[in-house]
């Protein structure tokens, strides 16, 4: 039994010595470390293992944090043990820039690599939904404008057909992602507030937010400004929009077991699933690859990432993943990422970036 | 008096009949919760074989490649910068080119490009790099299909639906049967979702690396909280003052330790591993000791049952023949208890084996395409590889999402069966 004894020993001293080596291995780091948006998550990862198997490196370590939470992470400072990329699916906030530049994080690169579009789908087996993006505000909006101007009530459409008589006879039910997610912001900002935009009053509200900032007065301008988005972005509650969690594989199989539900979804799954479920029309466009590329299709947002240029040199590989990132293989027209669903810049804005990535350009923002 | 004692009897008779019908239906219902927690397993597990099946065949496409000069732009005595940028697409392109000369136009020919996967590339390559006296020869590869072709081939696409609502089109399905008639079209059982890491391309993922990163992380948390929990336990049990009311406190906190959400065990770890220790994210060791937190009590608790189960006489025995405490402990009372100790960390192990959420925290949730070498590499654990696949676009990651969870309840059962075994052999009768 005294073997035991010096067994667990051993054992307590092996973890020690782990533990020492492990801590002094962390001052140098051999892969790149990449954190951030989901949705930027399917491209950078195919990014990523190219740029592994064609160099022969190690391949990046690429985690789904989400914007906010992989921007909060890289402006955590400017130490090896800080991620090197952070991917974005929306432009990164001046208060966030702020952050990063207290932080010691002076020098970002911000690399734009091309569109997302958010589908909005049913079932193949019903008819293809033609919306426009104030019907969908009204479907949605928690509040809703009545006749009068300035004068809002609770969501009292229960059926699409009470919107707009054109659409079909059925109850409104939407199966959408969680207010965590990105893509429902992305949502929230495109669609609703495209159609809550179309009553005159509630732009009012903004550019009246404006000119009140311009005049110095700023607590008025706040005010006005989160009435704004309080009416525009607030989701109604009452059991029309299901949140259906993250997954959006989950909302297309539960599309195509309830034909009367619509989704909303990354256009990636849409394309991957074009034989269960179809896209609707949104302001007479349908949902295609040509039609978000061309900046038609009104629900679609640019996706980013960020590099800390401090690590360029320091962790080796980080000039080569932006070449492999941003070379005509990749993001090009018939580049690997459009087959997983990116929709790529037009030539001119691809090579404008291309040019400030490779030269490790910094970004600069001004104040909103 | 007869009277009132057949009353009675009756009375007896009825109330014996009411508890006999109880009796009766207690079985009954007991039979019945039985027989539904059994068809909800069987329903689970068969949906998870059924669907997880498929994935453990992939098909497979041979191509005779032309390895020229001309074409690879290497040579035989080319250095290996040379060779890394050498263009192998280009060797496949005109091998699928003789196959299908009459393809035409750019979408055509980028569409026949895609029946193989992009591994094709580099698996030339290496063959290259290994055998430069091959060049110029013509070689006879198996390459890995795409994996919109491995669905339709195993009857995930129904060819009969019209062209724009398949992902295989007409002129693919021209393609698909000619080589199924060429027989240079096959399924065979899919060693790349054993040898190889996660990967974007469904053909080519595999579960080594997140099978690596959990045996990493579980050898972590095994050397951590068994010594730790174990000794803590003997100590609680064996020595600790009785009746002291910090002894008490300690071991309500470590009750109430035990009914922790998990992911709050994560968050301590982002803060104190991470943030104080500076020990790097995403790693087995950061893993490791997330897990260690979590799995502490459970090994404490049951660690000290099984002591209490010891019989006082085998203690008093043993100090009665001279045996100092420690002696006592560690020579009698402890392997007495080592069944009981042993099952508990088992079970503490594959509780931690099934986890996630608290690694969420401390970024394993991640892409990783290397299998990990050691503590300090990046990886992901099963768990996590199956949460990862589960919500990719790509449909041939469903069936291999549910393959990998088949591995993980396997190795759960293995683990629990290992239990029973550990238990049977350290067996002692009093």
């Amino acid at each position: 039994m005294k073997n035991k004894v010096k067994y667990v020993a051993a054992a307590f001293g092996s973890v020690a010595i782990m533990t020492v080596s492990t801590s002094a291995m962390s001052v140098v780091r051999s892969y790149i470390d990449v954190v951030g948006s989901s949705t930027v998550y399917p491209f950078a990862t195919v990014v990523a293992e190219t740029y592994g198997k064609k160099t022969r490196r190690k391949t990046p370590k690429i985690e789904s944090t989400g914007s906010g939470g992989g921007m909060k992470l890289f402006c955590s400072g400017r130490g090896i043990n800080t991620p090197d990329i952070t991917n974005a699916s929306r432009r990164i906030k001046y208060s966030e820039f702020k952050k990063c530049q207290k932080n010691g994080v002076k020098d970002i690169v911000e690399v734009k690599i091309g569109y997302d579009g958010i589908a909005i789908a049913n079932s193949k087996q019903a008819p293809v939904f033609d919306l426009t993006r104030r019907s969908l505000f009204l479907a949605l909006a928690k509040q809703v404008p009545s006749g009068n101007k300035g004068v809002l009530i609770d969501n009292p459409y229960l059926n699409w057909n009470d919107i707009n008589s054109k659409l079909p006879n059925t109850r409104i039910e939407v199966l959408g992602p969680p207010p965590t997610s990105g893509t429902r912001d992305a949502f929230a900002e495109l669609a609703l507030e495209g159609g809550c935009k179309t009553f005159d009053w509630i732009k009012q509200l903004r550019t009246k937010a404006k000119q009140l900032k311009k005049a110095g007065d700023k607590i008025g301008a706040a005010r006005l400004k989160n009435r704004y988005k309080n009416i525009c972005h607030s989701v109604r509650e009452d059991g029309a929009y299901i949140e259906a969690g993250e997954n959006d594989n989950l909302i297309v199989a539960k599309l195509v077991a309830n034909p009367k539900a619509l989704g909303i979804f990354g256009f990636s799954f849409l394309e991957q699933n074009s034989d269960k479920v179809q896209g609707a029309i949104i302001d007479g466009v349908k949902v295609n690859f040509d039609a978000i590329s061309y900046g038609s299709y009104p629900v679609s947002r640019p996706l980013y990432f960020y590099v800390k240029k401090s690590h360029v040199g320091k962790v080796p590989g980080i000039k080569a993943f932006i070449a492999e990132f941003t070379s005509e293989d990749a993001w090009g027209k018939e580049g690997y990422l459009t087959d997983k669903g990116l929709i790529p810049l037009s030539d001119k804005e691809r090579y404008k970036v291309w040019k400030s990535a490779n030269n490790l350009t910094p970004l600069e923002l001004k104040s909103e | 008096m007869q009277k009132s004692a057949m009353i009675n009897n009756e009375i007896i008779r009825k109330r014996l009949a009411k508890r006999y019908a109880k009796e009766r239906r207690f079985r009954l219902y007991g039979v019945a919760s039985i027989t539904i927690s059994i068809a909800f397993l069987l329903t689970l597990l068969v949906n998870i074989s059924l669907n997880g099946l498929p994935a453990f065949q992939q098909t497979y496409i041979n191509l005779e490649v032309n390895l020229d000069e001309d074409i690879l732009g290497v040579t035989s005595s080319s250095n290996d910068k040379e060779f890394l940028q050498g263009n192998y697409s280009k060797a496949i392109k005109s091998s699928l080119k003789t196959l299908f000369p009459n393809v035409k136009g750019r979408k055509n020919n980028k569409a026949l490009k895609q029946l193989v996967s992009s591994s094709a590339t580099y698996q030339i390559r290496d063959f290259v790099m290994d055998n430069p006296n091959m060049i110029g020869t013509t070689q006879s590869f198996w390459f890995l299909a795409k994996d919109d072709i491995d669905v339709f081939i195993k009857g995930g696409i129904d060819r009969s639906l019209p062209e724009t609502d398949r992902r295989i089109k007409d002129l693919q399905l021209i393609w698909i049967d000619q080589l199924l008639f060429d027989q240079r079209l096959e399924k065979r059982f899919n060693f790349t979702f054993f040898t190889q890491s996660d990967s974007r391309e469904p053909e080519q993922a595999g579960i080594k690396g997140a099978v690596v990163g959990s045996l990493l992380v579980m050898l972590v948390t095994m050397l951590l909280s068994f010594p730790i929990g174990v000794l803590a336990a003997v100590y609680l049990e064996e020595f600790a003052p009785q009746n002291n009311k910090w002894v008490d406190m300690i071991e309500i906190n470590i009750n109430n330790l035990a009914a922790v959400p998990s992911i709050v065990f994560g968050l301590l770890g982002l803060a104190v591993f991470i943030g104080l220790f500076g020990v790097p994210r995403s790693v087995p060791l950061v893993g490791g000791l997330v897990l260690t937190l979590m799995t502490l009590p459970t090994i404490i608790i049951t660690t000290r049952a099984a002591l209490k189960a010891v019989p006082y006489s085998i203690r008093e025995a043993a100090l009665a023949l001279g045996a100092s405490r420690v002696q006592m402990a560690f020579h009698h009372v402890v392997p007495a208890a080592m069944p009981g100790i042993l099952t508990g960390t088992i079970i503490g192990m594959a509780q931690a084996l099934g986890e996630t959420a608290p690694l969420l925290m401390i970024g394993m949730v991640a892409f990783v395409a290397n299998v990990p070498q050691g503590i300090a590499d990046p990886s992901t654990v099963l768990p996590v590889q199956i949460y990862l696949w589960s919500d990719s676009p790509e449909r041939a990651f469903i069936e291999r999402t549910y393959a990998a969870i088949m591995v993980l309840i396997g190795f759960l059962v293995m683990m629990n069966f290992i239990a029973v075994i550990m238990r049977r052999i350290f067996e002692k009768k009093f």
